[in-house]
């Protein structure tokens, strides 16, 4: 059974925010941004926009009736600037008016004058600036300094990696539309509903119950949408608020990229210490988190670096510590990986220094290495059914990971023009929101007199497949077809206080809630059916196939005749559930505890050629295996892996993001920033799925798919440094992500500019 | 003013009001919701459509990005959106494809996806997969990393190539396979009853702005259409006409870029050139971008720019009935500054037909290697004999204010006999003619290393077996 939606998409038939029809009387957003990095704004002065025809009214902080203030961990980010700007975009104005183009021209009358300040844009430096979110964070086990002696390797250096943009194809965007007494409902393309109702709350000055956010689909999300669709909705709801009439806000791309935050970029110092035999025995890391000009998600992305810091590996002693750096860029926020993949990014620079250093494959150091049933993370909890090494062993079965080597060696001594590289990449990635209360979902199903089922949850569409897990979750619970069952749009009116879809758990919570409000159902049709079927025990009651079964035999009692008469029978067929993660706790001050409820698995192995003339490189293979626990929906699992994988891949190698000294995003348009194309993505690509590999933590022994995949792409990094190497052996340590064509080149040519001509192998024809 | 045209299956007719760009015309005018937008210059291929145009092979149809597309282009014309076609219940072929494997995820891509490879069969000479790959190199889609849609396409090549007729019309047997709706069988007769003023005027105080492709010139100026009358050089005949000319080769003013690159004429002369043309920009840009437009926007980055420089070709500009003719090489002035009179038009491009059997060769290194601004770009023109380089022009992009003709390079290989010692030499000859700086495609130092190594590859190119790699680099 196919999912719902996709029929409709390949239509052109789902709709998005800005696909709703237009309510009477809307009015459309343009927003200004601050042109400056860091200042004092002197002067903002609307009349030369409100002399623009069609310009309804401009919304500045003045205008808001409550708190301007959306920040959702610590309040530092007000909704419009207010006295000073601190970044490059930051809303300082908003113009509402009766068209698009109006309300964009008007926007450029705003006289808005700013006294610039010195803008920090990089993480080091704000740190020396004692420029800090919060207190450093430490997570430390066993006793690093007194393992340094023991060592017979250390490697230092440092690694560095950039910002990634979202670039989910459907832009910012929200449509508030007012209601009588003072309420309001917003649409909104969030990861967070709850959220945006929060938020909008707080700036409106009104009760939660006030603001309905209500959410069919997102047209992309990948973190993007967990935090920072909030402004946007925020200020829909209250131009809505202000004059009346429905106003809608979709970011242009060129908005979008410059005003919204990206991928923290982060610069880490490493420290490892290896036994003989290439145990790793300690490591230290500090990472320098650039958190951008407010807090956002950045103290909960930090955690997670932390939670990560060890990767795959059981390292026993163990010190990383983290800062959050404020510097005037915009917040960074959540993006699929939420941390993780930057600091497991560290840890595989580290190795490959060691093992360069050592004269040994780093594979060879990463399989000795690897997590066992058992080890100890730094944060206290020990991996159970910790399945890094079958991962890592499966796939080197199933690839021949010595081969693969020994194909791209043989290759290197034929070739002077070409250079082919590999590099394995084990992940393990936890599963549950590191802030425990977050790990909570509500459902809501109604079996209609029908027998069809609608069902809400807290769960938001982002093409992760979501609604599907949920209908099969459902299907099987009722026994009945998935095609009965329709998922509701996602909205707080229906299931309030919910967590953002995020962090790989939106399948597991709200599937979990609804399977227990379908089992409430569940519980009363089997006395309704036990007692309609002459008095049998209910437990004997089943339901498969659309049918109603005693003690495992078909009756002829059908589901549409169940449900029609368990109505008029008055029997109760909606319910509510609520479920909490059990047995998840961390304590902040130890830093220690059990966050997650389990942990995903996974190995890859990648295969890039290097051309030594052009400095460019292919991606020409990966192939890996996933636990996915037992898959929900295998076709949807797939999809989230394989994508995963390309947004790894372009951050890695393609995806480039940078300012210029005033703190001015350089890829500001569609043209400039360059995500993965078809091009772009590796002609073989082989997923494999663990098989027996039965979760015993989430619903239907499932697991969380849709951040881990994406830390695979950080292999892609490492195979190009080793065809890098295999073209010059007295390659630069240098750990600097991307790697992008022009990074590759000077790497190549051992310089940045200039002509001397670099170490080559002899070529033997 | 006739403004009117076959939208899906239907005739309609634009109000004077009626004039932005048609993605906008489709969403708020006609609530045909399915074409989205994603980016707004044409970089993602959300909002694909099809434009057809009546020609004596009956409708042709390329997919372009909506965008970009003025509503002044469709009047006579054919535009189809994703609605268009739907069937009126269930999935089209190619629609259950994509469904087959479950490929859409968030799904906003989807329906730009389906359009463009519309365009595949309606275009594609064989069906082959590699054609439907490339027909997807302007759609971007950020979820599904296209494993899945590299599936759907295999497979749809793989059950429809064999049933290809190429004695029938290709609408008819789209139609028959449910690709296309019925619509599409009566759109010629219904198109050829239709015409449309090659000016659209409604501020005649001011002169009306020459529009080709408007693959650049929308993007900068997302307001124009709205805003000043433009000229669509589209509608003139005699500026879409590719001929060859006694020694001369002449490509009309109007031409667009994949019209070029597949022209047979062309190809005649240069071999190559379908492959070098797809390395500039997508398949839904080359569709409305114009080779002269590429030339007029002056850019010192522009592939078909580099290129044509490299052929040695040379512009036949006009105004009022004059004609002159300048040569490419004459052409740029400065960054932006052109030998072009205000009023003038590129009304032909004229390539030298000696270039046949000459090795032409086209380099371009960009962070992505399709539909990406390259940090440097290079075209040479080059015969070799024995070793002997009886002839060479070359062009690089990205090094210069202005497309360089790298004339002093050129001078110092013709005649001498091709080897390293004198490949190294070029180079640094090369290295003393260039000036780039640094910009978002690359730093100065970096593209300077690239123009030696783009030059190293042209040589390679032309006489793989004297060179090689490690004794240059």
């Amino acid at each position: 059974m196919s999912r719902e939606d996709v029929y409709l998409h390949v239509r052109g038939e789902s709709t998005f925010v800005d696909d709703l029809a237009a309510p009477a009387g809307q009015l459309f957003a343009a927003v200004l941004g601050s042109p400056v990095a860091h200042g004092t704004i002197t002067r903002l002065d609307a009349s030369g926009a409100l002399q623009h025809s069609g310009v309804v009214r401009v919304l500045t902080a003045a205008d808001i009736p409550g708190e301007n203030q959306i920040g959702p961990i610590l309040p530092d980010e007000p909704l419009l600037a207010d006295g000073t700007v601190h970044h490059v975009g930051q809303p300082v104005a908003v113009v509402l008016a009766e068209t698009l183009a109006a309300a964009r021209r008007a926007r450029r009358d705003i006289a808005l004058e700013i006294d610039p300040l010195p803008p920090v844009l990089d993480a080091r430096a704000a740190a020396a600036r004692g420029q800090l979110l919060l207190p450093a964070r430490t997570f430390a086990l066993g006793d690093v300094d007194a393992a340094w002696s023991r060592c017979a390797q250390v490697v230092t250096g440092r690694a560095d990696s950039g910002a990634q943009e979202h670039f989910y194809l459907e832009t910012q965007g929200a449509l508030a539309v007012p209601a009588e007494n003072g309420t309001v409902v917003i649409h909104s393309s969030t990861q967070s509903p709850t959220g945006v109702q929060r938020q909008a709350a707080r700036v409106l000055g009104v009760p939660m119950h006030a603001v309905e956010v209500d959410v069919r689909r997102l047209g992309g999300g990948f973190g993007g949408k967990e935090d920072q669709a909030t402004p946007w909705a925020v200020i829909c709801a209250l131009g809505a608020a202000l004059t009346g009439c429905a106003v809608r806000l979709v970011l242009d791309r060129r908005d979008d990229l410059v005003m919204t935050g990206k991928r923290h970029p982060y610069s880490s110092d490493f420290k490892l210490g290896l036994a003989e035999d290439g145990e790793f025995l300690a490591y230290e890391v500090v990472y320098y988190q650039n958190a951008g000009s407010a807090a956002d998600l950045s103290p909960a992305i930090l955690e997670r670096s932390l939670f990560h810091a060890t990767g795959s590996y059981a390292i026993a002693n163990v010190r990383a510590t983290a800062l959050s750096c404020r510097t005037n860029l915009a917040p960074f926020t959540a993006f699929r990986g939420f941390g993780g993949p930057q600091a497991m990014f560290v840890l595989e620079a580290a190795i490959d220094a060691a093992a360069r250093g050592m004269g040994v494959a780093a594979r060879d150091l990463q399989r000795r290495n690897l997590l066992r049933e058992g080890s100890v993370f730094p944060y206290g909890q020990t991996a159970d059914e910790c399945h890094a090494e079958r991962c890592w062993n499966e796939a080197d079965r199933a690839y021949d990971f010595a081969a693969i080597a020994s194909a791209a060696a043989e290759h290197n001594r034929s070739h002077a023009g070409t250079k082919k590289g590999t590099a394995v990449m084990p992940v393990c990635f936890g599963i549950s929101f590191t802030n425990p209360s977050l790990n909570q979902a509500g459902a809501l199903v109604h079996v209609y007199a029908d027998g069809s089922v609608g069902v809400a949850t807290g769960a938001v569409e982002m093409g992760q497949g979501v609604n599907q897990k949920i209908r099969r979750i459902v299907a099987a619970a009722l026994g009945v077809a998935t095609a009965r069952v329709r998922l509701d749009t996602t909205n707080t009116s229906r299931v309030a206080n919910t967590s953002p879809t995020a962090a790989s758990a939106g399948a597991d919570l709200n599937g979990m809630a609804t399977r227990l409000a379908c089992l409430q159902i569940r519980g009363r049709l089997q006395q309704f059916a036990a007692d309609r079927l002459g008095g049998a025990e209910p437990a004997q009651i089943g339901f498969a196939d659309e049918r109603v079964l005693l003690a495992g035999q078909s009756t002829p009692l059908d589901w549409p005749e169940l449900i029609r008469s368990a109505q008029l029978a008055r029997i109760d067929l909606s319910a509510h559930a609520h479920y909490a993660t059990p047995r998840i706790a961390f304590d902040k001050t130890a830093e220690k505890g059990r966050p997650f409820a389990y942990h995903v698995y996974g190995t890859a192995i990648t295969e890039v050629t290097l051309d030594c003339l052009r400095g460019t490189a292919t991606i020409d293979a990966v192939r890996l295996v996933h636990d996915a626990g037992k898959s929900i929906d295998l076709a949807t699992d797939r999809g989230q892996v394989e994508g995963a994988l390309a947004q790894g891949l372009g951050w890695m190698l393609l995806e480039d993001v940078t300012w210029d000294e005033a703190g001015r995003l350089r890829q500001d348009t569609a043209g400039k920033y360059k995500v993965p194309d078809l091009g772009f993505v590796p002609p073989v690509l082989e997923v494999a799925f663990l098989e027996d590999a039965d979760n015993p933590h989430a619903v239907l022994g499932s697991k969380g798919i849709g951040e881990p995949p994406l830390m695979y792409g950080i292999g892609a990094y490492f195979a190009l440094r080793d065809a890098l190497a295999a073209a010059r052996g007295d390659l630069a340590a240098d750990y600097t992500a991307p790697l992008t064509c022009e990074r590759t080149l000077q790497l190549l040519a051992g310089r940045a500019t200039g002509h001397a001509t670099p170490n080559l192998e002899e070529s033997p024809s | 003013m006739e403004r009117r045209f076959l939208l899906n299956d239907r005739l309609v007719e634009l109000g004077p009001d009626e004039r932005g760009l048609a993605l906008a015309w489709l969403r708020q005018r006609q609530g045909l919701c399915g074409t989205k937008e994603g980016c707004g210059e044409g970089e993602c291929g959300a909002c694909t459509v099809l434009l057809g145009e009546l020609s004596p092979r009956g409708v042709v149809y390329r997919a372009v990005a909506s965008c970009l597309l003025p509503v002044g282009e469709l009047p006579g014309r054919h535009l189809v959106t994703i609605e268009g076609l739907n069937p009126p219940t269930g999935l089209n072929p190619i629609q259950q494809q994509f469904v087959d494997e479950g490929a859409p995820q968030c799904g906003f891509c989807f329906p730009g996806m389906v359009v463009s490879l519309t365009g595949f069969f309606l275009d594609s000479a064989d069906l082959s997969v590699n054609d439907g790959l490339a027909a997807l190199d302007g759609n971007i889609c950020r979820c599904t990393g296209y494993a899945a849609i590299v599936r759907a396409v295999t497979a749809l090549a793989a059950t429809y190539r064999p049933l290809l007729d190429p004695t029938r019309a290709r609408v008819d047997q789209l139609a028959e396979w449910g690709i296309l709706p019925a619509a599409f069988a009566t759109a010629a007769a219904r198109l050829s009853t239709l015409g449309a003023p090659p000016i659209e005027r409604f501020d005649t105080t001011a002169p009306a702005v020459l529009f080709a492709g408007g693959t650049d010139l929308i993007v900068q100026q997302p307001d124009l259409p709205a805003a000043a009358d433009l000229a669509y050089l589209s509608r003139r005949p005699e500026l879409r006409v590719i001929e060859r000319e006694l020694d001369e080769l002449v490509i009309g003013g109007a031409v667009t870029i994949e019209e070029f690159g597949h022209a047979p004429e062309f190809r005649a002369l240069v071999p190559d050139a379908p492959a070098i043309v797809g390395r500039f920009g997508s398949t839904l840009i080359r569709n409305r971008a114009t080779v002269a437009g590429n030339l007029v926007n002056a850019s010192p980055i522009g592939d078909v720019t580099i290129l044509l420089l490299a052929l040695g070709a040379k512009v036949v500009l006009s105004r009022d009935g004059r004609r002159r003719t300048v040569p490419l090489s004459e052409f740029f002035l400065g960054y932006k500054q052109l030998a072009r009179e205000p009023g003038e038009l590129v009304a032909a491009v004229r390539v030298p037909a000696s270039v046949a059997g000459d090795l032409v060769s086209f380099e371009k290194v960009s962070q992505r290697r399709f539909l990406d601004i390259a940090g440097v770009n290079s075209a040479a023109r080059i015969r070799c004999r024995d070793g002997l380089l009886e002839r060479v022009t070359l062009a690089v992009g990205g090094v210069a204010p202005v497309p360089l003709s790298a004339s002093s390079t050129a001078a110092y290989l013709t005649g001498r006999t091709l080897d390293a010692a004198t490949a190294l030499a070029a180079a640094d000859v090369l290295e003393s003619e260039i000036a780039p700086i640094s910009d978002v495609r690359g730093s100065a130092g970096y593209k300077r290393e690239l123009a030696r190594r783009v030059l190293f590859a042209h040589l390679l190119r032309v006489a793989p077996d004297r060179l090689r790699v490690e004794e240059l680099v």
